[in-house]
C-alpha cells in the first residue's frame, strides 16, 4: 500500500533479515530456557544432515509423494468429470448437493478407522484418505467453474452452431479452466496436509511416520523439527510447480487481478 | 447405528464429547483470530513487511497442523491445551494469509477517497480499511472454521482422551464398535455443517454483504 | 447553505492552481516510463478546465498529482500559492463511479466527509445534496443496487457535500451511456454555475471538453506535454450546432491529428 516502489535489493534483504531474526530468537529461547529436549536451529541442521546421510530419508520422501500422486490423481480423474456434469446439469447438482454438504466437512482423518477396515494398515488406506481429502474440493471447484461461465459465452458458442459436446469442449471447459486449476492447486495442498496426517497414524513409512517415529524412538526432537521443515519445503515446491500452470497463456486471463 | 447413538446419549457421553470438541475448537479458533487478523492486516498494509514474511509463511503453510503433535505434547502435555494449540496452529496461517490478501485487494480508490476527505490514520482504518476487508475476512473465517473442525477431530484421535475424534478411535479399539464409529462420523459431519451455516448467516448482514451482491 | 453567493464571475481572475515544470517518471522493476514532460499550467479561481488527450497519455496521472495522491518526480503544483503535499478535503477528487463506498448507504456515502459536523447539521446537508442530485427515495439504498448514473451523481454529491473549493473529475462520465452522459453534463454545469467551484476535468472525449470547459488543455501522447490551450468563448448554455462551436471542435480534432470524418 505504500506507493514507493521497493528497490531490488530490498526483495532479498527483508526476507533474509526476518528469517535471521526469527532463527536467532529461536536459538536464544532454547539457550535461555536451558531445555534439553527442544532442539536449537543448529541441532536441527545437524539432524537434517544425519537424515540425509542415512538414506532412509529418500525412501520416506518418495513414499509420501507416491501416495499423494496416486490419491490426488484418482481424485482428479474422478472429480473433474463429475464436477463438470454437476455444473452442466444443475438438477443433478441439486440432487447430490445435500449429501456433499454433509460429507465435505468430515475430516479425512475421521475416515481413518473406515479406511483401515476397508484396506487394512498400509498404502491403500493412506491413498484412500488422500483421495477423500482432494476429491471434494476438486468437484466443488469444477461445479462452480462451469456454473460461473457467463451465459453470453454459451450463447455465443451456440450461435456459431456448436453441438453440445463441442460447446463443452470449446467454450465451457476453457472458460472454467482457471477456476478448475485453482481448485486442483488447493486440493493438492490438502493432499499434502492429509498424507502427513495419515502417515502419522495409518502406515509405517513416509515423512509423517518419520515425525512420529523420531519422537517415539528416543525423543529425537531435532529430527521431528527437521522433518517438519522438509514437509514445508516440499509442500511449497509442489505449490510453486502448480502455480506455473496458472501462468500458461491460455488460462492466465482468469488470474489477471490475482495477487 | 441409531442404536449406537442412543447408547451414547444414555450414558451422557455424547453430549460430553460434543461439548469437549466444541470447547477446543472455540478456544483455538478465537485465539487464532485474535492474533492472526491484526498481524495479517498490518503485514498486508506494508509492502515491505509482506515481502519480509512471505517466505516463512510459504514454508510453514504446507506443514500439516498434525505434524505439530509431537511439539504440542512436548510443550503442553496430553490434554486440552495441546489440542487447542494444534487448532491454533491450523487456523493461524490461513487467517493470516486471508487478512494479508484482503488488505492488498482493497481498491486504491477507496483509500485515496478516504484520505481525500481528510481522515486521520486511525479513522482511515476504522471507516475505510475495516469495512473494505470485512467480506473477504468473513469468507476466510468460514473456511478456517472448517479447518479447525477438521483438526480437532484429528487431534483428538491422537492427543487427548475425550471428544468426537477420541470417540471414533476408542469405539474401534475397544471392541470394534463400528456402529459407533459411523455414528461419530455422521455427527462430525452434521456439526461441521451447522458451524458452516452459522457463519454463513454473517455473510447476509447488509453492510457486510456489499461484495457478494455485486457479481 | 454556503452557496450562491455570487452568480457573476469575478472580473479580476485570481490564480487558483499553478503547475510549474512538472515531470513524472515511473520506475517499475528495471523499466522507466516517462509519463509527464514539463507541464506548465495556470488555472483561475472558479474556472472550468478540461484536460484532453488520448487514453493512457498521462492526464489522469497529472490529475492525481494535482490532488496530492502522487508526488511529481520534479516540479510542483501550487494551490492558493501553497505547494501541494497531500490530499486535502478542500479539494475533492471524483473517481469514476467506482469511488463510492459499497458498504455505506447513499446517505452514508454523502455524509462520509461530514464526520466533524454536529448531527443535525450533517443530516440537513445530506438531505440537501440528496435532493440536489435527485436521489430522493434512495437514501437507504446501497450502491450495488444503483445504476451507473446514480452512482456517479452520488459521488459528485459526496464531493460537494464537504463544500470543497476545487473538484478534480477523472473521466467521471466515461462509464455511462450517452443519454445519461448528456444529462450528467447538464447537471454538472448547473452545479458549477450555482457554486462556482474550480473544476479540473479529465476526458478523452473532444465534444465533452468543448461543451463543458472554459479552456481545453490539449495534451500530447506519452510522455504528455501541453500541446495547446484552447479558450472556448461560447456562453452557457451552448448551442452545439453553432458555427463557433463546430469551428473550435474541428480545430481540436485537427490539433490531435484526426480528420473529423467517419
Amino acid at each position: 500500500m505504500t506507493h514507493i516502489e521497493p528497490r531490488t535489493w530490498e526483495r532479498f534483504f527483508w526476507p533474509v533479515l526476518v528469517c535471521a531474526l526469527l532463527l536467532a530468537l529461536w536459538h536464544y529461547c532454547v539457550v535461555w530456557t536451558a531445555t534439553r529436549i527442544f532442539p536449537s536451529p543448529l541441532e536441527v541442521e545437524r539432524g537434517m544432515a544425519e537424515l540425509l546421510r542415512q538414506n532412509v530419508l529418500w525412501g520416506d520422501i518418495v513414499d509420501s509423494l507416491r501416495r499423494v500422486a496416486v490419491g490426488f490423481g484418482a481424485a482428479a480423474v474422478l472429480g473433474i468429470p463429475l464436477g463438470l456434469i454437476f455444473g452442466w446439469y444443475p438438477a443433478a447438482n441439486q440432487v447430490v448437493n445435500p449429501a456433499m454438504q454433509i460429507l465435505r466437512p468430515i475430516s479425512p482423518i475421521a475416515w481413518i478407522p473406515v479406511a483401515i477396515i476397508f484396506f487394512g494398515v498400509g498404502d491403500n488406506a493412506a491413498i484412500f484418505l488422500i483421495f477423500l481429502g482432494a476429491f471434494f474440493p476438486i468437484v466443488v471447484s469444477c461445479t462452480d467453474g462451469v456454473s460461473n461461465v457467463p451465459s453470453v459465452s454459451r450463447r455465443a458458442g451456440r450461435n456459431f452452431g456448436l453441438s453440445p459436446l463441442q460447446l463443452l469442449a470449446k467454450v465451457v471447459f476453457p472458460a472454467a479452466l482457471p477456476q478448475i486449476i485453482v481448485g486442483l492447486r488447493i486440493a493438492l495442498g490438502i493432499a499434502w496436509l492429509v498424507v502427513v496426517a495419515a502417515e502419522m497414524i495409518a502406515v509405517d513409512s513416509g515423512l509423517g511416520y518419520l515425525i512420529i517415529d523420531s519422537r517415539n524412538s528416543g525423543k529425537r526432537y531435532d529430527l521431528v523439527v527437521a522433518a517438519m521443515l522438509l514437509i514445508g519445503v516440499i509442500g511449497l515446491a509442489l505449490d510453486l510447480g502448480f502455480r506455473k500452470l496458472e501462468r500458461i497463456k491460455s488460462v492466465r486471463w482468469g488470474f489477471r487481478d490475482d495477487s | 447405528m441409531v442404536g449406537g447413538i442412543a447408547d451414547l446419549v444414555r450414558h451422557g457421553l455424547l453430549l460430553k464429547y460434543v461439548v469437549a470438541s466444541l470447547f477446543r475448537v472455540t478456544w483455538g479458533f478465537v485465539l487464532a483470530v485474535i492474533f492472526a487478523i491484526p498481524i495479517g492486516l498490518t503485514i498486508g498494509w506494508y509492502r515491505r513487511a509482506q515481502m519480509a514474511f512471505n517466505p516463512i509463511i510459504q514454508i510453514l503453510r504446507p506443514i500439516s497442523p498434525l505434524a505439530w503433535i509431537p511439539i504440542a505434547i512436548l510443550w503442553f502435555g496430553v490434554g486440552d491445551l495441546a489440542a487447542i494449540f494444534l487448532i491454533f496452529m491450523g487456523c493461524f496461517l490461513p487467517l493470516l494469509l486471508t487478512a494479508i490478501n484482503a488488505v492488498q485487494s482493497i481498491p486504491l480508490v477507496y483509500i485515496n477517497a478516504g484520505r481525500n476527505f481528510g481522515l486521520r490514520p486511525a479513522e482511515l482504518v476504522y471507516r475505510v480499511l475495516y469495512p473494505a476487508v470485512i467480506p473477504k475476512l468473513i469468507v476466510g473465517l468460514r473456511i478456517t472454521l472448517g479447518i479447525a473442525w477438521l483438526v480437532v477431530v484429528a487431534a483428538e484421535m491422537i492427543a487427548v482422551s475425550s471428544g468426537l475424534g477420541f470417540l471414533i478411535v476408542d469405539a474401534r479399539n475397544a471392541g470394534n464398535r463400528y456402529d459407533l464409529v459411523v455414528a461419530g462420523m455422521v455427527l462430525i459431519g452434521i456439526i461441521g455443517l451447522l458451524l458452516d451455516v452459522g457463519i454463513r448467516s454473517l455473510e447476509r448482514v447488509k453492510s457486510f454483504r456489499w461484495s457478494y451482491s455485486e457479481d | 447553505m454556503p452557496l450562491m453567493e455570487t452568480l457573476v464571475k469575478p472580473v479580476a481572475l485570481k490564480t487558483k492552481l499553478c503547475a510549474e515544470r512538472v515531470d513524472m517518471v515511473f520506475h517499475r522493476d528495471t523499466k522507466t516510463t516517462e509519463v509527464l514532460n514539463d507541464i506548465n499550467l495556470e488555472v483561475s479561481d472558479g474556472e472550468f478546465v478540461c484536460l484532453l488527450g488520448p487514453s493512457g497519455c498521462g492526464k489522469s496521472t497529472l490529475l492525481s498529482i494535482m490532488a496530492g495522491f502522487l508526488t511529481p518526480t520534479s516540479g510542483h503544483i501550487r494551490i492558493d500559492g501553497e505547494v501541494v503535499r497531500g490530499p486535502d478535503p478542500r479539494r475533492i477528487f471524483v473517481f469514476q463511479e467506482r469511488g463510492v463506498f459499497p458498504w455505506l448507504t447513499v446517505e452514508g456515502n454523502i455524509g462520509f466527509g461530514l464526520f466533524r459536523l454536529p448531527r443535525p447539521e450533517r443530516e440537513q446537508r445530506i438531505a440537501y445534496y440528496v435532493k440536489m442530485v435527485g436521489l430522493q427515495g434512495f437514501e437507504k439504498t446501497y450502491p450495488p443496487e444503483l445504476s451507473g448514473g446514480m452512482k456517479q451523481r452520488l459521488e459528485v454529491a459526496r464531493a460537494l457535500a464537504v463544500n470543497p473549493d476545487m473538484l478534480f473529475l477523472d473521466e467521471p462520465f466515461g462509464a455511462l451511456d450517452s443519454i445519461t452522459r448528456l444529462i450528467m453534463r447538464g447537471e454538472l454545469l448547473r452545479i458549477w454555475e450555482a457554486e462556482r467551484k474550480t473544476i479540473i476535468f479529465v476526458t478523452h472525449d473532444i465534444d465533452e471538453a468543448v461543451q463543458l470547459a472554459d479552456r481545453v488543455v490539449v495534451m500530447s501522447a506519452r510522455p504528455a506535454s501541453v500541446q495547446q490551450i484552447v479558450s472556448i468563448d461560447i456562453p452557457h448554455p451552448r448551442d452545439i450546432s453553432s458555427p463557433r462551436y463546430l469551428e473550435l471542435r474541428d480545430g481540436i480534432f485537427k490539433q490531435i491529428g484526426l480528420a473529423h470524418r467517419v
